[in-house]
């Protein structure tokens, strides 16, 4: 059965598309996720004032930190989009360099973040401080180790669109990959607007 | 090295937990030599260790439930043992620690490796064969399902021999299931069997939500569904929507105990109600979860053998979706006594006594069904009377107890323990065993014995009925629940009556093993030879017993609900196709026993704080995973030939089963018939829904 390269990058786009089963059931999946998040949120609110008399958020949390890891994390965004369309495209070439952009980013925002959980540890504001920092290192290390994970599965399909090439398998990972990615985004804007910013506010007026 | 494992864990201060691991040891230890004995291993490692067929699937889920009904068993009847033999003057047998240890266990087991897996189980075996489909959605996930659910249990077995379990009940309350009050290992074996089990649900409940919306036979619209599959469908939606809750909630008490954050402390800025909402946020629906296959289950069974379609099946999917939605909205109803305000425990009060009217509305379809019907008295049909009658009484109790004045009275009580099994007993046990029976032929060729089905039945009903209407009696005589002792002389006679009904509970459990074995021995005389013993209305009857491992050589076209009986009153059914055509199936793979068998030795690790050995667990398990990504020989083709030669077989036994002469008859008379046996006018829908 010899078929030509744009027949085969037909089916590879068809995979990508967001309505095949298996895509239907990794939604199905994220849809879990946002259950898991929304409890950690909860957990999040109905602490975020029990300080035990320890820090409060205007004394741990630094501006300057949370936006270059929102930045970071935007940018990424916008990378994998890139590689999703090289991906429409078929240019193999530059799906793996969208994604190590996109993996960069993203370990520049999960290093940013580390060294942010460092920093606040050893000002003696750590996790068994008090109710409020439970909830804000249970809430953002989650999300963190989305992130983490989201890295191993970027370095992973490059390492299989490397290897492979475009398959209509590789092709429909990737997106739903870019599923993820998105959706991690979409959760740290949450994370942003509910424990950084009313955090800084305070902050700013206390 | 071995972090908080030491030699002690293996010291056991009661003689009776040293005589339960002899005999779990000496039976595990039985089961490894006859096994090795007759060669068995090869064969189960091929045919069920690596296994992702969706039917052999569900037997091992059923299994799993079959032990821990043994075990969650025995552990209620020791409870029962205690308080009848502990009261004034006596102290019972137990100690205090021990029976706390056994109620948790018993409520832990029955729920999460009985109940659970019997229904997920059920759903395997059914849901693809009823929707027309070769396997399920997702059949590499639903195997690491199946052996996560197995690798927790083994944590909950393993708890018996090294350390001890949870002493906290089970739904595991905070604060004293924090470490300051809960210091042992007991309460992190709970957490992790329940963690692990919780995420094979999850697992499970977006492979069967993909697998019903996106896997139906063309034709099978959603109104054309049955019902199991709708109401498994809404329990799944549930499971993906509520599981996370209990997922939450679990690590981040596991956190506040091997981390020492305070989320649920009591101190430093704890909030212990949260976890409380956290975990009812879940319990509650998950009461949903368990029901709703149930009365799915009871909807196929009373259409089969009262010979009519379901009567009012549109208001019974509005009612299963009305269950469904509500259930999130009354989890409060478990703790009315905790201190908000009475308008927001009205609230919750008045969203609790609303459920009761679409479970209503399904009672009287059940009823209008069996009406006129002719109903033919098998053991699924005694299951549903026997449901029917006593499900509207715990359902009655539970509108009483969603009061919530009436429930400052009862909060705690027996009287809800006797609420709680009155319909968690008739309602997701009776259901599961009518399911039990219906299916059992489907997945094994041969029918179940009638005769010890029928004691077990009896023993079940008379046992339930004796051993919990004293535990109401004794919650309005005040008695709380989970107490090792009293010192009350009016409870005692009421508590050897509930030990009486346990015992006989006992017969209708020993009734059951034996049906399966009087059975097994008489399997030639009980064949199936036809798929379709009882008269079957929907697709998986349209389909050899046992089922080919592709389940339909030909995707079948669905035209109504009802979807075979359409094909027989029509004479479609057996229809054969021009040519076959070559079936891809998945392969069998190892990966799932990898990977159960990881998360095992993590949640041992974790709960003994073995903390490199938790690490290498969680790296094993990403690189099984990344290994497996790059495999992309993930499937076989049973070649048309072969298809075609099941078929042939099949027909040959169709014709001698004398089939064709039966269908001639349904075509003539149609489906339903009149409780004389006559078949009423045929039938003219070929195309068409049936109206509502
Ligand atoms: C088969 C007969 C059964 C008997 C004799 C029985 C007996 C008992 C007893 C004696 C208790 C402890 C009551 C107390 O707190 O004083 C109990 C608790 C409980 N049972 Fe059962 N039970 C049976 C079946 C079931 C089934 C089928 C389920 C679930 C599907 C179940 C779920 C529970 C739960 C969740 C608890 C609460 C445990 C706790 O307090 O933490 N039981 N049962
Ligand atoms: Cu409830």
């Amino acid at each position: 059965m010899a078929s030509s390269p744009s027949h085969d990058l037909n089916r590879v786009r068809a995979a990508a598309r967001a309505d095949t089963e298996v895509n239907f059931g990794f939604w199905a999946y994220l849809m879990s996720d946002v259950v898991l998040f929304s409890m950690l949120f909860l957990a999040y609110v109905n602490l975020s004032q029990r300080y035990a008399g320890g820090p409060t958020p205007g004394e741990i949390f630094s501006l300057h930190g949370v936006f270059l890891e929102t930045m970071a994390l935007l940018a990424s965004s916008l990378t994998f989009g890139l590689a999703m369309v090289s991906l429409h495209q078929g240019k193999k070439n530059h799906i793996i360099g969208w994604l190590l952009a996109t993996f960069v980013l993203g370990a520049f925002f999960l290093w940013h973040e580390v060294s942010e959980f460092v920093h606040i540890i050893h000002e003696g504001a750590s996790f068994d401080r008090s109710g409020f920092l439970s909830a804000y290192f249970g809430l953002v290390g989650t999300h963190g180790a989305h992130v983490f994970f989201g890295m191993i599965w970027l370095l992973t399909m490059v390492a299989q669109v490397a290897l492979r090439g475009l398959t209509p398998a590789i092709g429909s990972r990737l997106a739903r990959l870019s599923l993820f990615w998105h959706f991690l985004d979409l959760v740290w804007i949450c994370v942003f607007s509910t424990v950084y910013l009313p955090g800084l506010i305070q902050g700013g007026s206390a | 090295m071995f972090g908080k494992l030491t030699l002690d864990a293996f010291h056991h201060s009661s003689m009776i937990i040293v005589f339960a691991n002899v005999i779990m040891i000496g039976t595990g230890l039985a089961v490894v030599a006859a096994l090795t004995y007759y060669r068995k291993w090869g064969y189960l490692y091929r045919e069920w260790f690596t296994t992702v067929d969706h039917k052999k699937i569900g037997v091992i889920y059923i299994v799993i439930a079959m032990i821990f009904l043994l075990r969650g068993f025995i552990d209620a009847s020791m409870v029962r043992a205690q308080q009848a033999s502990a009261g004034p003057g006596m102290e019972g047998y137990l100690e205090a620690a021990h029976f706390a240890e056994l109620f948790t266990g018993h409520g832990t087991m029955m729920i999460f490796f009985m109940a659970m897996p019997f229904l997920v189980g059920l759903m395997n075996i059914a849901i693809p064969l009823q929707i027309g489909a070769r396997d399920v959605s997702f059949p590499l996930l639903n195997a690491i399902s199946v052996w996560l659910t197995a690798a927790a249990g083994a944590l909950v077995m393993i708890s018996l021999l090294v350390g001890s379990f949870s002493e906290a009940g089970w739904s595991g309350y905070t604060p004293f299931s924090g470490l300051a009050h809960s210091p042992g290992p007991g309460v992190d074996y709970w957490i992790w069997a329940l963690q692990i089990s919780g995420i094979s649900t999850t697992l499970t409940g977006v492979n069967f939500v993909t697998t019903i919306l996106k896997k139906r036979a063309p034709g099978m619209t959603l109104m054309r569904m049955p019902m199991f599959t709708w109401t498994v469908l809404c329990t799944s939606i549930l499971i993906v929507v509520s599981f996370p809750a209990l997922t939450a909630a679990l690590a981040l008490l596991a956190l506040d105990r091997s981390a020492g954050t305070h989320f649920f402390t009591s101190i430093m800025g704890g909030d212990q109600m949260l976890y409380i909402n956290m975990f009812w946020l879940w319990g509650h629906p998950e009461v949903y979860i368990l029901v709703l296959p149930a009365f799915g289950i009871f909807s196929e069974v009373v259409t089969t053998y009262c010979n009519k379609r379901l009567f009012g099946y549109t208001s019974m999917v509005w009612a299963t979706m009305a269950i469904a939605f509500l259930s999130f909205g009354v989890w409060v109803h478990h703790f009315y006594t905790m201190g908000q305000d009475p308008l927001r425990n009205s609230i919750f009060g008045i969203a609790t006594m609303i459920i009761a009217i679409p479970t209503g509305v399904k009672i009287y379809d059940w009823i209008w069904t069996m009406f006129r019907g002719r109903i033919e008295y098998k053991l699924p049909m005694l299951w549903t009377l026997g449901f029917l009658i006593t499900f509207v009484m715990g359902g009655m109790s539970g509108v009483l107890l969603a009061i919530p004045g009436a429930d400052y009275k009862m909060h705690n009580s027996l009287f809800l323990v006797a609420h709680f099994h009155n319909v968690l007993i008739p309602g997701t046990m009776f259901g599961l065993l009518a399911g039990f029976y219906y299916w059992f032929p489907k997945v094994f060729g041969f029918r179940l014995d009638e005769k010890w089905g029928r004691h077990s039945f009896w023993g079940w009903l008379v046992g339930f009925y004796v051993a919990f209407v004293p535990l109401y009696m004794l919650g309005i005589m005040g008695m709380p629940r989970r107490m090792v002792t009293y010192d009350n002389p009016a409870w005692h006679f009421w508590l050897v009556i509930a030990a009486i009904g346990a015992m006989i509970v006992a017969y209708g459990i020993f009734a059951m093993f034996m049906q399966i074995y009087v059975s097994w021995r008489d399997r030639e005389k009980n064949a199936d030879l036809t798929g379709d013993p009882w008269g079957g209305r929907t697709l998986e009857w349209a389909i050899p017993s046992p089922p080919p491992e592709y389940n339909f050589a030909v995707v079948p076209e669905v035209r109504d609900r009802d979807a075979f009986m359409e094909m027989k009153v029509n004479n479609r059914a057996y229809e054969r196709p021009a040519a076959y055509e070559d079936i891809h199936m998945p392969k069998s793979t190892p990966l799932p026993i990898v990977i159960a068998a990881l998360s095992f030795v993590f949640g041992f690790a974790y709960v003994w704080h073995i903390w490199w050995l938790a690490g290498l667990c969680v790296l094993g398990t990403v690189a099984a995973v990344i290994v497996r990504s790059f495999n992309e020989e993930t499937e076989f083709v049973i070649p048309a030939s072969e298809v075609e030669a099941d078929e042939d077989a099949f027909h040959r036994r169709l014709k001698e089963g004398g089939v064709f002469e039966h269908l001639q008859y349904i075509e003539e008379y149609g489906d339903e018939r009149t409780p004389q046996g006559k078949f009423v006018e045929p039938t003219t829908r070929a195309t068409s829904g049936l109206p509502g």
